[in-house]
């Protein structure tokens, strides 16, 4: 990847601008973005916004597009309302200087297949914050085309009663090649799927009938694709372990090893 | 474009291209402790101090880094020196390629954690890559000197 330009805005709306133009590209973590094969006019780093922040809202918490996925990981609050969920979901990721610069809205916005954290805020019934967009539920936005807008936060609703996450990786730090993540909401029980390897996806969202027979009924409706890393059939086998296993600890508000 | 930061304590201005990373930014300041292993985001060898954290310098952007404060092996010399002698005890390096990494990243990880397991010694570690060890030696190494660093603080 090649950059003509580097701009630090310092309101969402100068960055907003910058990004209307198609040579242009918003910069978050720059993990995946530098591998990229492309030649940037200017690269709109969105450090100068202040969007590095964890806080806790209307009973739940507003996680800052900025804010790194090692902050995600250690943090306090997050821990105690969703039963240590983040860590289990984004401490095998690659490292904790990889985490330390990764962040929260560069996953989610770029709608990465791979990403865990976006399969775990889905799970939670997050809603994404952009500038021109308003608001909106993760899940929309995940089935969203790409627009030309600034991401600048997520919300996470409280409530969780239980959270479970499980991810499958041929090898430790390695994308996962299934993620599962389950949780006990006000609503019902909501497990996403992530990794499928395409983008994580709502197996169910309100579920108070939780049985062997609806399980088997919502992954057989579930699409699941085959890349470098498994087949199709294989992750739908692993499939129906890992939400047995996500399911039984955000029931029983335990966390059981993978 | 011109970035000003503080490299281990001394302020520094350095003029680069609006694409260069930190890590070449470090590399033209003559840090040659700073490596780049994998082109992917993944190996640790670039580890720096940002800010304080551990970071891959190889993903960040240099301009981003202004007003910075970094640190790479070269600034902390002394605070090396116990962890290098652990690790030559224990045979814990043969190419040494990646050291400097591992080593920035164990000292981040002696400063952020007190007294951690071997399995969060291992979590904190995942993210630097070595292609000879075999990892054990380098186990051995670093749970000595968490301990004697520990004796050494009473």
């Amino acid at each position: 990847m090649t950059i003509r330009e580097y701009a630090r805005p310092e309101t969402a709306e100068e960055a907003w601008q910058l990004c209307q133009k198609r040579q242009n590209v918003v910069m978050a973590g720059n993990m995946w973005l530098r591998m990229q094969r492309r030649a940037v006019g200017t690269a709109i780093d969105l450090s100068g916004l202040g969007l590095d922040f964890v806080r806790e809202r209307d009973g739940g918490f507003e996680l800052g597009a900025m804010a790194t996925l090692r902050e995600l990981e250690t943090h306090p609050g997050l821990e105690a309302a969703y039963a240590g969920a983040f860590a289990r979901a984004l401490s095998p990721i690659v490292g904790v200087q990889f985490r330390n610069t990764a962040t929260v809205g560069g996953s989610v916005f770029a709608r990465f297949g791979f990403s865990d954290v976006a399969t775990l805020l889905l799970a939670l019934d997050a809603r994404v914050r952009l500038y021109k967009g308003g608001e909106m539920p993760l899940e929309a936005f995940q089935r969203a085309p790409f627009a030309r807008d600034i991401l600048l936060s997520v919300f996470v609703p409280g409530g969780a009663q239980g959270v479970g996450y499980h991810a499958m990786r041929r090898s430790a730090t390695d994308f996962p090649v299934l993620a599962v993540a389950a949780a006990q909401t006000p609503g019902g029980l909501r497990v996403a799927v992530g990794a499928r390897p395409a983008r994580a996806q709502l197996l169910c969202a309100q579920e108070r009938e939780w049985s062997d027979a609806r399980r088997a009924e919502q992954l057989q409706g579930m699409a699941f694709g085959s890349n470098m890393r498994a087949t199709a059939d294989y992750r739908r086998a692993i499939a129906d372990v890992l939400v047995r296993r996500a399911v039984r600890d955000a029931m029983e508000g335990k966390q059981d090893a993978d | 474009m011109r970035i000003e930061l503080t490299l281990n304590g001394q302020r520094v201005c350095a003029d680069m291209p609006a694409d260069a990373t930190l890590y070449e930014l470090l590399r033209a300041q003559g840090m040659k402790s700073v490596k780049c292993g994998c082109e992917t985001t993944n190996c640790g060898l670039c580890t720096v101090h940002l800010n304080g954290r551990p970071v891959l310098s190889c993903s960040q952007l240099a301009a981003r880094c202004a007003g910075a404060e970094v640190v790479t092996l070269e600034g902390l010399q002394d605070e090396a020196q116990l962890l290098a002698q652990c690790l030559a005890d224990e045979g814990a390096e043969q190419c040494g390629f990646c050291s400097p990494g591992l080593v920035m990243n164990v000292l981040a990880m002696a400063h952020e954690l007190r007294s951690p397991t071997p399995e969060q010694v291992d979590r904190y570690l995942a993210g630097n890559l070595c292609r000879c060890t075999g990892y054990m030696s380098q186990r051995r190494a670093i749970a000595k000197y968490l301990k004697m660093r520990e004796e050494g603080a009473r």
